[in-house]
């Protein structure tokens, strides 16, 4: 296997890009940048791979964290519960992993596999089964492919492990350890059902990582020239400007373990006089424009700081905050029949036919 | 209604009398050391004109920069103990993580961790660890720490853990000062615990200056209550300032635009604050500055304040100019102006010896200043007035044109024509702005409390009910209030539609 060492810089942009692509869920990813920093200054450095320099038989542990995202910003996070996770994860299947993979390369869910790799000196696949962020297990490139749905590990800071051991399918794993993250207190580090490398490359969603720092990069560099970061996206991202306006109201609630929600903007700029609404479970899930379906999941909602050009997230955006919200196009295994079962709008309880903010 | 509005600045103490809404006198005092005498200074001379005979004063409102200052200067910091409450998460990140390393070295006196704080959901995360609080503040106590910032995990849900614990904390060290997380606010445990520490580090100061604050007016003769204007252009009774000075951090720059806005009766404006060092441009929407969108950085601490959004730029009345190759700012004589400046036998030449060169300000000796010909002062203005540009285009929203309020003691560098400007409006007493401001700061309500059996809906408009007959009791015009945050979280735990909603209301002082 060929890895690189990834420098604190291309981290720092990879928080940026991923949180871009959290579409407002994934949870921040600051908390795994500053543990990224206190790793990088104790010494320790993660890698990144290819999934094409996998061998069939490598074996792939995607860690990382499941919760509403609120609880994320208070519990924090570390990178021993992150190790932890995959330990109990080989304990229980009784072999080694080959090498480590984000579960979702949106918000935090895009670095927290680093943290362990600088632990554990495994590489990260530059690889992810969403592309995105989603809010729930089952909504994954790996599950459309039909891979195994179990086991899936467990863990909380304060020792508690659980292995969910067998499931009918995704929806059912999601389903019980959902139950166990909820009795967690609705935040839960994860090490999801083990891939082998052939897996990962015929299913994964692949350069995620890459693009995410891509992302990044250009916001960063677009602050530092104090040019438009919200054009700087849509400049390395084939994206769509949707609305700019004001944040005039945010309900949300924490129910089954995830943070869901209706925010509400006023429009300014070029969208004076209108008015739109997205609903969001975590993530942004469809925006409305004066009550007509805008942009719908799989479709990235990504909601940006109109003056930072960096994301917004479902738990801490703020009545006042003036946002722009942007469509970038989602990976294509979501706009198969299979892919749109799982995250098209009926997925997420709404009856409407998914129309893409690209097709038109 | 009569009110005495000051700005304690780095270089002048300003004051300004107000009468039922009009300036009636401004004055202007250099600012001292002790700052006291300034304050004292500025007050006497409104006294010595006679105006305040036999008047009742309703308020002195102070806005100063002295705790933002502290931070950013790092200087008048007190040592404090940090205590979080939620072991084992987050141990990885501990309180300071994220601070710059030299304002750490000097703030941090010790961190505790220990087990406590709550769920989401207001479960306990874990019991709190009472026996390690008391040993943490044994271990405070010998190494000399009276300052203690205490966050704990969930606290704006459930502060209890955090009361607990300055008990506890109170019953070793009788005379500490304690600043709990909770009492500023949301969610986000690292935000909410830096705001909390940066407050801790502030309490000497704070005690200090307002002590100071009130000493000066007690001795200037006057008898009217000290307020301390905050942030969001609300002012605080003093006690309560004293306890919180974080919320006082932003007053300045939010004084000298809601100044700018009252002064030239416009709601909708840019406004370029000149001073002697800086120049601030920020917007001003509805007579408010616009708040900055993103996380705020104080000294380099990343904090959940409310802040306006301001643009400096380093370019003011003593701004060092350069002829050859042409260059002014951002170096400044700051206060020396009057020392260092050509025109008042100094050797450095400013932005204000080129304006007395060319008839502009009148001030000191413009014979020492002759040799400067009018086609360099002209190009100095000009490189003055791109500066300028350059910051208001970067301030603008959207495009076209608007009208631009120019304020400070340095306005005079803002020439009447510039590109991307409607207008450019030169306001009387524009060189007190923040004084100004400082007077006609609002009055708040706030409610913050658990509603049950309720809609969400119902529960926010009672709340704001609730926070507007708390603001006019507290002397606002009902017809003047407006909501300038509201939040709200359901708690799943409690039986019930239970929901925790905090609304922040504002209005103009009633005319009494």
């Amino acid at each position: 296997m060929t890895a690189r060492e990834l420098t604190l810089d291309e981290i720092e942009s990879l928080a940026v890009g991923a949180w871009v692509l959290g579409t407002g869920g994934g949870g921040n990813p600051y908390v795994p940048l500053l543990n990224m920093r206190a790793l990088y200054k104790q010494g320790h450095r993660a890698h990144l791979m290819p999934a094409s320099d996998l061998s069939d038989d490598d074996l792939v542990a995607g860690a990382g964290g499941m919760g509403a995202p609120l609880v994320g910003a208070e519990r924090l996070g570390d990178p021993q519960t992150i190790v932890r996770a995959v330990r109990t994860m080989e304990e229980h299947i009784k072999r080694k992993f080959t090498a480590l993979m984000s579960v979702e390369i949106g918000g935090g869910n895009g670095v927290r596999p680093l943290m362990a790799s600088a632990l554990m000196k495994l590489p990260v696949v530059d690889s992810d089964p969403m592309g995105r962020a989603y809010p729930e297990g089952q909504m994954t490139s790996t599950a459309i492919g039909g891979l195994k749905p179990s086991p899936l590990a467990l863990v909380d800071v304060r020792g508690l492990e659980s292995v969910v051991h067998n499931t009918p399918n995704a929806k059912w794993t999601e389903r019980v350890a959902r139950k166990i993250c909820v009795e967690y207190g609705s935040t839960a580090i994860m090490c999801a059902p083990p891939r082998t490398g052939a897996e990962i490359k015929k299913w994964g969603i692949h350069g995620t990582t890459t693009k995410a720092i891509a992302i990044g990069h250009a916001v960063r560099e677009a602050q530092r020239r104090h040019e438009d970061a919200v054009a700087a996206i849509l400049a390395v991202e084939p994206g769509v400007l949707l609305f700019k306006g004001k944040v005039v109201d945010v309900a949300r609630r924490v129910t089954e373990g995830y943070l869901r929600g209706v925010l509400r903007l006023d429009g300014s700029d070029d969208f004076r006089g209108v008015s739109a609404r997205i609903d969001f479970q975590n993530e942004w899930i469809i925006a409305y424009r004066d009550e007509q379906p805008l942009a719908m999941s799989p479709d990235l909602i990504c909601v940006l700081d109109s003056v930072s050009g960096e994301a917004v997230g479902s738990e801490t955006i703020r009545y006042g905050q003036r946002v722009t919200m942007i469509a970038l196009p989602p990976p294509e295994i979501f706009l198969t029949p299979k892919g749109l079962d799982r995250v098209g709008p009926r997925a997420f309880g709404y009856d409407l036919d998914f129309r893409s903010v690209f097709s038109s | 209604m009569r009110r005495i509005g000051i700005d304690v600045g780095g270089t002048n103490t300003d004051a300004v009398l107000i009468e039922d809404g009009k300036v009636v006198r401004a004055m202007k005092a250099p600012t001292s050391e002790d700052v006291t005498t300034g304050i004292l200074d500025s007050l006497k001379s409104l006294g010595s004109t006679g105006l305040l005979e036999g008047k009742k004063i309703d308020g002195v409102m102070i806005g100063t920069t002295h705790f933002i200052n502290a931070v950013v200067q790092r200087r008048h910091l007190t040592k404090v103990a940090a205590l979080r409450l939620g072991m084992p998460a987050a141990a990885s990140l501990p309180p300071f993580c994220d601070w710059p390393e030299d304002l750490a070295a000097l703030v941090c006196g010790g961190v505790w961790m220990v087990e406590g704080g709550h769920e989401y959901d207001g479960r306990p995360f874990m019991p709190l660890d009472e026996a390690a609080v008391t040993t943490a503040a044994h271990e405070m106590k010998e190494k000399g720490l009276k300052s203690v910032g205490i966050s704990s995990i969930f606290s704006p849900l459930d502060p209890s853990h955090e009361r607990r614990a300055a008990e506890l904390i109170l019953k070793v060290i009788p005379d500490a000062v304690i600043t709990c997380s909770s009492d500023l606010g949301r969610i986000g445990l690292l935000e909410r615990e830096n705001a909390g520490l940066l407050n801790a580090a502030l309490a000497d100061l704070s005690r200090d200056t307002i002590a100071a604050f009130e000493k000066s007016i007690k001795d200037s003769g006057i008898a009217a209550p000290l307020f301390i204007t905050q942030n969001d252009g609300t002012v605080a009774e003093a006690s309560q300032a004293r306890r919180l000075p974080v919320y006082s951090f932003a007053s300045g720059a939010t004084n000298s635009m809601r100044g700018a806005a009252y002064l030239s009766g416009l709601q909708d404006a840019m406004v370029i604050d000149v001073g002697g060092t800086t120049t601030d441009v920020g917007q001003l929407k509805n007579g408010f500055p616009r708040e900055a969108n993103s996380v705020v950085k104080v000294g380099g601490v990343r904090t959940l304040f409310r802040m306006p959004d301001l643009l400096s730029i380093g370019l003011g009345g003593g701004s060092h100019v350069q002829l050859d190759p042409l260059k002014v700012g951002p170096l400044s004589v700051g206060y020396k102006l009057l020392k260092d400046g050509i025109a008042f036998g100094g050797k450095q030449l400013t932005t204000t010896d080129v304006a007395i060169a060319s008839g502009v300000l009148s001030l000191g000796d413009k014979s020492k200043v002759a040799h400067l010909d009018a086609a360099t002062c002209k190009k100095v203005f000009a490189e003055a007035a791109r500066l300028s540009e350059e910051a208001i285009d970067r301030m603008k929203t959207e495009a076209g044109d608007i009208k631009l309020i120019a304020v400070g003691g340095g306005a005079f560098l803002i020439p009447d024509k510039m590109t991307g400007v409607s207008e450019v409006i030169h306001v009387e007493h524009g060189d007190c702005a923040n004084a100004v401001g400082a007077a006609i700061a609002q009055v708040s309500g706030e409610c913050d409390q658990i509603f049950k059996d309720m809609t969400r809906v119902e529960a926010i408009s009672a709340a704001q009910g609730i926070a507007n007959d708390r603001a006019v009791a507290a002397g606002a015009a009902r017809n003047t209030l407006s909501t300038i945050e509201s939040e709200d979280m359901p708690l799943a735990y409690l039986p019930g539609n239970s929901v925790r909603v905090r609304v922040r209301v504002v209005g103009d002082v009633a005319a009494s």
